[in-house]
Formats: C-alpha cells, sequence, structure tokens
C-alpha cells in the first residue's frame, strides 16, 4: 500500500512497549516455527503453524494494520490451516509420531530455509536500513480500498483473472469425466 | 467525577472482559432456559424443568454443578494436549466474537472499523477447535465428525460472508456501530419513517445469513457432525464433565452471539424507530433493545431446529454451493446496481 510506504522516515519516534511486544511475539513465531519442522507428527505441525500465523497477524496489529491482520487470521488460520488439517486428517490420521516425515530431506531444507533467511534478511535491511514506520493511528480500510482501487487496480485485476484461471483450473483437474 | 476516558489501560481491559463474559454467558444462559427447556418442551407438549427453582428457572445452575462434579476422562489413546485444549479455542472464538457488538451509542466493547470482517474472521476460528476435537480423541466416531463438521462449517462460511457483502455495500461501513446508525438514519426510496432495517431491503441477505447461521451452529437440520444416531455426537463423543460443558455453552453461545451480530446486520442492532439515534437513553435500554432482538433470532434458529429433520450430507453440500452462493452473489450485484442508481 502507496500509505503505508510514504510513511517511512528515519527520524519517527521510537515505542517501546511496541519493540517489547514486537520481541515477544517474535521469540513465540521462530520456537513454533522451529516446532513446525522438527516435530514428527503432521496434525502437530499444522497447529504449531495456526501459532506462527497468529504471531504474524499480532505483528501486523502492532504495525497498525488492522486490515491486513484480520485478512490473515481470516485467509490463512480460517482457510489455509484447515484445509492443511482437514487433507492430513482425511488420509493420514495416525495418533503418535509419524516417522517416514524424519528424512534425510531435512539436512537440504535447513540448508535451503537457511540461503532464504540469508537473502530476505540481506533485501530487507539493504533497502530499509534505519527506516522507521510513523504509525500515527490504525490504518483504516477506506485508506486500503483507496488505494487498491486507484493506484493498484491494475494489479488487483490481474490477481483476480489470476485466481479465476487457478479455480477454473482446480476444477478441470478434480473432475472425473 | 471520573469517565472511563481516564481509567488506565488494563483497567478498560479488565472491564471489557468482565463484561464480555457477562454479555456471552448471561445470553446463552437465558437462550438454554427460554429455548432448550422451556421452548422445545412446550412444542413436545410437556412442562419440562419445574422443580429447581420457580418455574425450573434454576435448573441451569443444577445441570452446570452435575457437569462440574463429574471426572474430566482422558481416552487412553487421545492425544492429551490438543484434546484438553480443543473446547477452549471453540470457546475463545465465541468471547472474542462478542467483542464486536455495540449495545448503545456509547455502549461497546471495541468500536473498530473493521467491526464485522473481524467478526467473521474470529468466528472462523473455531473450525480449528473442532477438528482439534475430532483428531485429538483418537476415535472413529470423532474424526468423523470433526471432518463432516469442517466441510459444513467451510461450505456455509461462504453464503454467510457473502450475505454481509450486501448490508456492507448498503451501509458504507463494516462498523458494527456504522450499520446501526446507517438503518438508524437511512430511508427506503425516500421514505424514512422506520429508517432503513436492512431486513427490509436486503431481505434476500437475511434469509442466506439466517440458513448459514444455522448452519455455522450445527442446528439440525444441520447436525450431521454431532448425528447421535449416526456417529454418537461427533466429535464430542469422549468429552465428559467440564470439557463437555464448554462445548455445550460454546453452542449456545454461539447460537446467542451469531443472533446478536444478525440483529445488528438486519434489525438495526439496539436501535427501535421513532427515537432519536444520539440520545442517551439508548444507552439504559439499547441493552434490553438487543437483548429482545437476540432472543427473538435465537427463537427462530431453535424452531427450525426442533421443526425439520436432518440433511443429507450431499443435501447439505448442495443447498451451500448450488443454492445459496449463487443467490447471495445475485444479491450483491443487485445491491451494488441499486446502490449506485440511487
Amino acid at each position: 500500500m502507496s500509505a503505508v510506504f510514504a510513511a517511512v522516515s528515519t527520524d519517527a519516534p521510537i515505542f517501546v512497549a511496541q519493540n517489547v511486544f514486537f520481541a515477544v511475539v517474535a521469540l513465540l513465531m521462530v520456537g513454533s516455527a522451529l516446532k513446525v519442522v522438527t516435530t514428527s507428527n503432521v496434525v502437530h505441525a499444522a497447529l504449531w503453524l495456526v501459532l506462527v500465523l497468529a504471531g504474524a497477524a499480532a505483528q501486523f496489529i502492532l504495525l497498525g494494520s488492522e486490515f491486513v491482520a484480520v485478512t490473515q487470521v481470516l485467509v490463512y488460520i480460517g482457510a489455509v490451516v484447515v484445509l492443511f488439517l482437514f487433507g492430513v486428517m482425511l488420509t493420514r490420521a495416525s495418533m503418535g509420531d509419524d516417522e517416514s516425515v524424519a528424512g534425510e530431506k531435512r539436512s537440504m531444507a535447513a540448508v535451503v530455509a537457511g540461503l532464504l533467511l540469508a537473502v530476505m534478511s540481506v533485501a530487507l535491511i539493504d533497502s530499509f536500513s534505519d527506516d522507521r514506520v510513523v504509525i500515527d493511528q490504525p490504518q483504516l480500510v477506506t485508506t486500503v480500498a483507496d488505494s487498491i482501487f486507484s493506484q493498484y487496480i491494475v494489479p488487483f485485476e490481474a490477481i483476480s483473472v489470476l485466481l479465476l484461471a487457478a479455480l477454473i483450473g482446480a476444477i478441470v483437474v478434480a473432475r472425473r469425466d | 467525577m471520573m469517565t472511563l476516558g481516564e481509567l488506565a489501560y488494563w483497567e478498560l481491559t479488565s472491564l471489557r472482559v468482565a463484561g464480555g463474559l457477562a454479555a456471552v454467558l448471561l445470553v446463552a444462559g437465558t437462550l438454554v432456559y427460554i429455548h432448550l427447556f422451556k421452548l422445545v418442551s412446550f412444542m413436545q407438549s410437556r412442562l419440562g424443568p419445574m422443580e429447581a427453582g420457580p418455574y425450573g428457572s434454576l435448573q441451569l445452575l443444577a445441570e452446570v454443578g452435575k457437569f462440574l462434579q463429574k471426572e474430566d476422562i482422558f481416552p487412553r489413546k487421545a492425544d492429551r494436549f490438543v484434546f484438553a485444549a480443543a473446547p477452549f479455542v471453540v470457546l475463545m472464538s465465541t468471547f472474542l466474537l462478542v467483542v464486536v457488538v455495540p449495545g448503545g451509542p456509547d455502549a461497546w466493547f471495541v468500536d473498530n472499523d473493521l467491526g464485522i470482517y473481524l467478526a467473521m474472521a474470529v468466528s472462523s476460528v473455531s473450525v480449528i477447535g473442532v477438528l482439534m476435537a475430532g483428531w485429538g480423541s483418537a476415535n472413529k466416531y470423532s474424526l468423523m465428525g470433526g471432518l463432516r463438521a469442517t466441510g459444513q462449517l467451510i461450505a456455509y462460511e461462504l453464503p454467510l460472508m457473502l450475505a454481509v457483502v450486501g448490508v456492507v455495500i448498503e451501509a458504507g461501513t463494516m462498523n458494527m456501530q456504522g450499520i446501526v446508525l446507517a438503518q438508524a438514519n437511512g430511508s427506503i426510496f425516500g421514505w424514512s419513517g422506520l429508517g432503513n432495517p436492512f431486513l427490509l431491503t436486503q431481505f434476500v441477505g437475511f434469509f442466506v445469513f439466517m440458513i448459514a447461521m444455522q448452519a455455522e451452529l450445527t442446528q439440525s437440520p444441520f447436525d450431521m457432525p454431532i448425528a447421535e444416531s449416526e456417529l454418537v455426537t461427533g466429535y464430542m463423543t469422549e468429552y465428559s464433565g467440564m470439557r463437555f460443558l464448554m462445548f455445550f455453552i460454546g453452542e449456545f453461545a454461539t447460537a446467542g452471539v451469531f443472533s446478536a451480530v444478525a440483529a445488528v446486520l438486519f434489525l438495526g442492532g439496539w436501535y427501535v424507530p421513532g427515537l432519536d439515534a444520539t440520545s442517551n437513553v439508548f444507552n439504559v435500554i439499547g441493552p434490553l433493545v438487543m437483548l429482545g432482538k437476540v432472543v427473538f433470532l435465537s427463537f427462530l434458529v431453535f424452531w427450525f431446529r426442533f421443526t425439520f429433520p436432518r440433511f443429507r450430507e450431499d443435501q447439505l453440500q448442495r443447498l451451500a454451493w448450488k443454492f445459496l452462493i449463487p443467490i447471495a452473489l445475485v444479491n450483491i450485484v443487485a445491491t451494488g446496481i441499486l446502490k449506485v442508481a440511487f
């Protein structure tokens, strides 16, 4: 959103309470994320993922982006994780640990995750370095709506068409006849 | 004199938590007594509970006392933590729902810009609790119940939200307080005698919302997830004592809170036509007006529950995807066109 990126400056005030809560939530998220990849019970992994995604929603609220936070809860926790759980329970609902989950792919996955972390950290620090987000008040829904339907109308429509195509594709793949 | 604005954040939060608990639990208790104990009894030509208190009005306390005394049983193969946490996830979703419901011009918990969108988001979290209960019980019937519940809740969340979109277009805001005021100050094609209760102008949305709400609450005729004759109450089979009580409270509290949301969206919330919407009177009578509307709407829910037999699973999915969602979409298009035209 333009409103978010415009509201970045190097001399904005620092809110201590906000930073403390950021740290608390971030630690919870990292801990839960580690449990997602280390637990050998698939259902537990999906439930830990709920905590990670809820933490992301909490971080959005700390940044004053309530609309994004609520969308995060609605889409990721209310729909994506539910579908994960639904699929896992429908196919392999075994209780207890599933040893086939912990395979030799883990070391490669760790390497990929480490590389991704490095690239994203460098990119974020490089582009924002000392900038601070200015949060005067929670971002209003009308602001989000105005920027989507004026400045970002073309990408928005493109994504809509892409989603529609994916939807039709899913139906075509799922049909037997 | 001290006003609410001078209270510290933690004091305000404590007040909100206490108010939210009261708003959820008192309404749930009222619904259980009026509808489950008495209404269904009269429909079946019997008296219902009569012994505890006048007309059995204290029966509920006796029931709670009974559940509290029972042993908290865990099945041997159950996943203890997931099994134990599931009722809390379901109840948490209900308690978070109530914060957006306003009771008067100044009587609200949170006057949030997102309002109804926030309500829809937190209500969708309860599905996770149901799945946790179904899987954590280590019981085939429970798992089947959890899966059925999930399929149903996902299918009916869509018409529920699409029905809300029509209201949001007409009110021009997602703020619950704004939706009430839009109905209080609105007019129907220039006639403002009643304001603009969206029940009259969004009757298609109301119809879709109430059916989808019935399914979201898993009340008959949409009670396949807990169908006692097929699944032995589904995901709740293994629960006893306090944790079963939590599911039970959750069921009726969610019925009450969803009725309150429907009352705000379609019946004008705390507003009654003929009075000035800004007057202080509404801070006193508003919560009572809301309670009246909640009791009325939940009466409809329970009337349906006690009247219709259960759907089949395929009929349930067909009703959502081939009937409710298309008419909800047509309703959105029609509302949008009329909004721009007038």
